[in-house]
């Protein structure tokens, strides 16, 4: 598969998606202006992905601001990956960010994927 | 040169309401970022609690998308309020930050009671119908929006939030919000 390489900016995040070296993440900011827009090719690439996935994959999310435009494609990105087998989420945090991982619990009840809360 | 008093009462007034960035004009999302980056070298500046740092910046990224999405272009022959304004100020032991637009008069009652029902709600309500409206289904609105933008306002600043409402005639309301994030 194509490999999906974002550098990160002041208001979108970073985002790899490389089946081969086994990288899934998405981290840093996301306050796009156009959120539907951006992530798109992030949904596209995950959609062809379920089909001809890993054995195993872990996602991981590393943010450390979204807004709520950005949660309601965040929670889009996470219903595809309900349709991919042994799949886990890691949901980092600052150890600090009560809200970071609240939201990352909140996430994990609203879909049926592993969730695993990360502090750092 | 008593025609340029203002400066000095418009510095006078700031200085009084601890107002730390005022910006007055178009809302864009370039703009939304210079206004982020400003209100953050500040907090840097004086050493902030990343924590409340993170809140006030949440707060102000809703209140300025808000904006740049839903602010509405108002204009009339005696009142030239086609701009929308956004203030932070830093208290003893809270930022306030507040916006004020012009909005259409006909989405005003809805605006309200929205507001209302959220200023109804304890912590957990908040988070029951943040988790209604996100798993709702209906996408994102024509503007691009999550409907979440207020809830999550109230959520993380832990306040009521508090609003105004001012005829502009011409079938225009100004529509006043205050957010207010404790400090510690």
């Amino acid at each position: 598969m194509e490999i999906i390489n974002l550098e990160g900016t002041e208001d979108t995040p970073k985002i790899i998606l490389d089946k081969t070296n086994k990288i899934f993440e998405i981290s840093g900011r996301s306050l796009p202006e156009d959120s539907a827009e951006f992530y798109q090719p992030v949904l596209e690439w995950l959609n062809k992905y379920t089909k001809e996935a890993l054995p195993e994959t872990i996602f991981d999310f590393k943010l450390e601001y979204f807004n709520t435009a950005s949660s309601k494609l965040i929670l889009d990105v996470l219903t595809v990956l309900e349709d991919i087998e042994n799949i886990k989420v890691h949901w980092y945090f600052y150890e600090d960010d009560e809200d970071m991982e609240e939201a990352g619990e909140e996430f994990s009840e609203l879909v049926d994927v592993e969730f695993e809360l990360k502090p750092y | 040169m008593s025609t340029m008093k203002y400066i000095y009462d418009m510095h006078q007034m700031m200085l009084k309401n601890n107002i730390i960035l005022v910006y007055e004009g178009e809302f864009t999302q370039e703009i939304t970022k210079s206004v982020l980056a400003m209100a953050e070298r500040n907090m840097d500046s004086i050493g902030e609690e990343s924590g409340i740092k993170r809140k006030v910046f949440n707060v102000m990224v809703e209140c300025l998308q808000n904006i740049v999405k839903h602010g509405e272009d108002y204009v009339s022959a005696d009142l030239q309020i086609n701009t929308a304004i956004f203030m932070i100020g830093k208290q003893q032991n809270s930022y306030i930050i507040t916006t004020g637009n012009p909005m259409k008069n006909e989405l005003v009652d809805g605006l309200k009671s929205k507001l209302d029902k959220i200023n109804g709600l304890d912590k957990d309500g908040l988070k029951a119908l943040y988790k209604d409206i996100i798993k709702g289904g209906s996408g994102l609105t024509d503007k691009g929006g999550a409907g979440l933008g207020f809830v999550d306002m109230a959520r993380k600043s832990g306040q009521k939030l508090e609003y105004g409402f001012e005829p502009l005639g011409n079938g225009h309301t100004f529509f006043s919000l205050k957010t207010t994030v404790p400090r510690g």
